[in-house]
């Protein structure tokens, strides 16, 4: 039933009940108007178990887990461990890969720091 | 004799007046559970725990005693738990020349705010001493029942 | 053999519903020396107490256990039903079966099991217990309360008013507190300074009201009716019978560069000053961080200024012991620190301020004299932001857990204020929940919203960024319009979260007064006694016992005031009789509970004993003093011999106990 709410909570190790609903997290976004749904409502709909809306939603790959969510959260919530936790789940159940190792060689350049494409790769494939 | 399924721990907790006895009470004004296994003592102050109780307590059946008392500088006689503190670790080492396993001993500092530490302690304390099993070793086999 | 008759009691459906009562009553008739074993709905009320006596009576009874709720509760009162009915009333042993029990288990049967057991531990001690006659103690008919702040000053006068002798120590120069530093109060937006300088100058001419300022509580001896304090009266420098507070020295001090704390170093002043102008004393203190004189030696220009010759460079720290019968905390509270939260950027803008920099700001006797002004570059600003809960409501570690309760009325009073002065100005508030529990409060709150138009915003600034231009990038979410906003502000307000002074948590440790993790005093109940500590003879008033506005510590101080009024109003007081008795016969003088003893309580006398063959032996025994004794029992451990014991609590009580408990 309720299985994949479950399981983003324990991987994600976040306790969404300790969400007062204050805002902080949505109001230091840097990637906020990216995104369709926005930290604070990732942790209300996964409260609520509306897990198929937010990994349908690009918003989980617009995240840029930056952290500023974490670090100022007044309750310890850390929404950005949330995401990263329904970004993951999308991942493993669409075997959506955003990123194939053999695409990288191409984005590499001079500029582009390596740990972000440690991040990205992370981030966008399984 | 009735064998008994589960093994149910007896635990004894001395606690002081003024700190842990008003926290175990806060833990019940806030309904936070603990095993029935705990039966606490009230006792003035951790002071007054004599050792030989700890040991009467071990000879008539106990399994575990836990004795709790105020925050170190906070004893509502200004140094009452440094006392219960010092006679404790050489209660404790005595205990252990004995062969009575550390973990059965404890003492342990709850202040009169602090009920769910004290619900928190209890629920760990009687889990170890769960997992001990029965304490054998210094009960008096005269004072068992047939 | 005793006679015990065993009550049981329902507490309504608090045990009854988890503990089978009647089994409990039914096993526990059959304990030794039990003759009557009963249940009650309510056992601590009327009916319930006269069952009690009449079963004192018609079975003779020489014992009572009741199986109730914790003896912190009402031992007491079941102690004055057993006296009535003419039972010693420290014949009487309660089991808690509520807050150990019923409360905390649910299965029926294993409750009943264990209520079965702490009764009959409760009768096997009840079994040794003996009558016990309290003892009296005297009275010092003189209170002290320690913070002059509202909180204080409020009990120091309906004290003073009943006739008591009272002394207010202030660690500041200036009695006042936080209140001095306010410009105006909700939710009637009348002036600090006009309603509290009444107050401080009653203080001050009271003939029963004694002000030690600039001093500290430096050691508390004793105990209820007997307290005895030694009080340190820091050196201001300054004679404070000579100096008459003209102020001509705090003119013409040539150092000009001390951060002037009563403004919260908004301004400078002098290192010889007088906090403000309505100081009570008003006499002059110099800062021994920053006088010349002091530190180096080289200057002396206030002494040369003084006419009344007040001036003394040589003062020293003096220690003053007094004794007392009361003790009230009254130490009141302080804004955090902000080191926490730098997204807010308080310590990289001046225009980041506090609410309370914002008061001394808008007060008329503040550094720009009352017009609101930004402090970095003196305009006037024209959007300012509000942010509430800074580090309130906070568990991550970096804030406060608790809600500090004043912060959404003053915010609302700050914007309002605001928009009434200066109406050219936009003031945003940023809100999680705007609390307004209070006469009048949420009527304010609306006011500020509908008739000043305060732009309140459902949401939290995440980040305030100085830009080089000097306005401040506000960045926050609109939680009801799901947007986040960016706005650029003049000046941002920071609601910080309160917190107990920091004096309070070593003055709890020389009071033995408990405090909760926050270092809030803890009260006596929390509900039945919110103005005593659950150290007799300590009292709570302010915010030193949780986060309070002015009206609650007004009427906190006067509550506390009463209750210490009642206990100075006895002679005599009833001392605890279960303290530490010696026998003389096992006694061998060894001093082992001479040394442990923290009262001083154990004496020792050479006395006369028969020897055999009609000899006289002299030996050396313990004995104590029971008036000075508390009852810890710490001799009694020590004790080799076992001569000590404790009444009420003897070795064989305890021992009896521990036999029940693990039959």
């Amino acid at each position: 039933m309720d299985n994949r709410k479950e399981q983003i909570l324990r991987e994600s190790g976040v306790n969404v009940r300790k969400c007062m609903k204050c805002g902080k997290c949505s109001g230091t976004c840097p990637s906020y108007d990216e995104m369709e749904y926005h930290p604070h409502q990732f942790v209300y709909m996964v409260e609520n178990g509306e897990i198929d809306k937010l990994m349908a939603s690009p918003s989980v790959f617009k995240c840029l887990t930056c952290f500023a969510c974490v670090e100022r959260c007044p309750r310890g919530v850390e929404p950005a461990k949330l995401i990263e936790a329904v970004r993951l789940e999308a991942v493993k159940r669409q075997g959506m890969n955003h990123l194939k190792s053999d695409q990288i060689p191409a984005l590499l350049d001079d500029e582009m720091p390596q740990q972000a494409i440690v991040t990205a790769f992370r981030k966008y494939s399984k | 004799m009735q064998v008994k399924n589960e093994f149910r721990p007896k635990i004894v907790a001395f606690c002081c007046n003024w700190c842990s006895y008003a926290g175990a009470d806060l833990a019940g004004t806030n309904r936070l559970q603990y095993p029935a296994d705990v039966k606490i003592i009230r006792v003035p102050c951790s002071c007054r725990v004599n050792p030989l109780f700890i040991l009467r307590a071990f000879q008539r059946g106990a399994d575990g005693v836990i004795l709790c008392g105020c925050h170190p500088g906070d004893c509502h006689y200004t140094s009452g738990n440094y006392y219960a503190r010092r006679r404790m670790t050489l209660l404790f080492s005595m205990l252990d020349f004995l062969g009575i396993e550390r973990e059965r001993t404890r003492v342990e500092w709850v202040s009169a705010a602090e009920g769910a530490k004290f619900a928190a302690t209890m629920n760990e304390f009687v889990e170890t001493v769960t997992k001990l099993g029965e304490n054998k070793r210094l009960e008096d086999l005269r004072c068992k029942k047939a | 053999m005793q006679r015990i008759g065993v009550f049981v009691c329902h507490c309504g459906t608090n045990i009854a519903a988890t503990v089978d009562v009647k089994a409990v009553a039914e096993a526990l008739k059959f304990e030794p020396g039990v003759v009557v074993s009963t249940e009650y709905q309510y056992m601590c009320s009327e009916a319930g107490q006269s069952l009690i006596k009449d079963a004192i009576r018609d079975h003779r009874l020489t014992g009572v256990v009741i199986c109730s709720c914790s003896p912190r509760m009402h031992e007491a009162t079941f102690r004055k039903t057993a006296a009535a009915a003419g039972l010693n009333p420290y014949m009487v042993e309660i089991a808690n079966i509520r807050e150990q029990v019923s409360w905390i288990h649910k299965d029926v049967a294993e409750a009943t099991e264990k209520a079965i057991i702490l009764g009959r531990a409760a009768i096997a001690k009840v079994h040794l217990n003996a009558p016990l006659t309290a003892g009296e103690s005297p009275v010092t008919k003189r209170a002290l309360v320690i913070g002059g702040g509202i909180a204080g000053i409020q009990t120091a006068l309906d004290i003073a008013d009943a006739g008591f002798e009272v002394d207010i120590v202030e660690k500041e120069p200036t009695i006042g507190g936080k209140m001095t530093q306010l410009d105006k109060t909700f939710p009637t937006l009348d002036c600090a300074a006009c309603i509290l300088t009444p107050k401080m100058v009653d203080c001050a001419q009271h003939e029963k009201v004694r002000i030690f300022s600039y001093s500290e509580v430096e050691d508390v001896k004793g105990f209820v009716g007997n307290f005895s304090v030694t009080i340190k009266k820091k050196a201001r420098y300054v004679d404070e019978l000579k100096c008459t507070g003209c102020g001509l020295c705090t003119e013409k001090c040539p150092q000009k560069k001390v951060p002037n704390a009563f403004n919260l170093g908004l301004d400078n002043r002098r290192a010889i000053y007088i906090p403000f102008a309505q100081a009570v004393p008003k006499v002059a203190t110099i800062d021994a961080d920053y006088c010349t004189m002091l530190k180096s030696g080289k200057c002396g220009v206030c002494s040369k200024v003084c006419t009344a010759g007040a001036i003394d460079y040589q003062q020293k720290d003096t220690f003053v012991e007094e004794k007392y019968g009361a003790i009230v905390v009254a130490t009141g509270f302080n804004p955090i620190k902000l080191d926490a939260y730098e997204e807010y950027g308080y310590s990289q803008s001046k225009d980041v301020i506090t609410s309370l920099e914002l008061e001394r700001l808008m007060n008329a006797a503040g550094p720009n004299g009352g017009t609101l002004l930004r402090p970095s570059d003196k305009t006037h600003p024209h959007t300012i932001v509000f942010v509430q809960c800074v580090g309130s409501r906070c568990d991550d570690g970096k804030g406060k857990s608790y809600c500090s309760k004043i912060c959404c009325m003053y915010t609302a009073k700050h914007a309002m204020l605001i928009r009434e002065k200066y109406p050219d100005t936009e003031v945003y508030v940023f809100y999680i929940d705007v609390r307004t529990p209070g006469k009048n409060f949420d009527e304010f709150y609306r006011r500020a919203v509908e008739e000043y138009g305060v732009h309140y915003v459902k949401g939290m600034v995440g980040k305030v960024l100085p830009e080089p231009d000097g306005t401040l990038t506000v960045r926050a979410s609109d939680l009801i319009e799901g947007k986040q906003l960016r706005l650029s502000a003049d000046l941002v307000v920071l609601a910080a979260a309160i917190e107990p002074d920091k004096t309070a948590r070593p003055l709890a440790t020389k009071l033995t007064a408990s405090m909760d993790t926050n270092d809030f005093f803890t009260e006596a109940h929390p509900k039945l006694r919110p103005v005593e500590s659950p150290t007799a003879g300590i009292f709570l008033s302010g915010a030193c016992q949780g986060p309070k506005d002015i009206p609650e510590t007004v009427s906190q101080a006067s509550a506390a005031a009463a209750k210490v009024i009642g206990l100075l109003a006895k002679d005599k007081l009833t001392c605890n009789p279960c303290v530490a008795h010696s026998d003389e016969m096992l006694c061998n003088g060894c001093s082992s509970c001479e040394k442990v003893c923290p009262y001083g309580a154990i004496t020792y006398s050479d006395k006369e004993f028969r020897g055999p063959n009609r000899t006289t032996l002299i030996r050396r025994v313990a004995s104590v003093n029971e008036a000075v004794c508390q009852g810890c029992g710490a001799c009694t451990v020590a004790c080799p011999s076992g001569a000590m014991d404790l009444k009420g609590f003897s070795n064989s009580q305890i021992m009896a106990e521990v036999d029940a408990i693990c039959k």
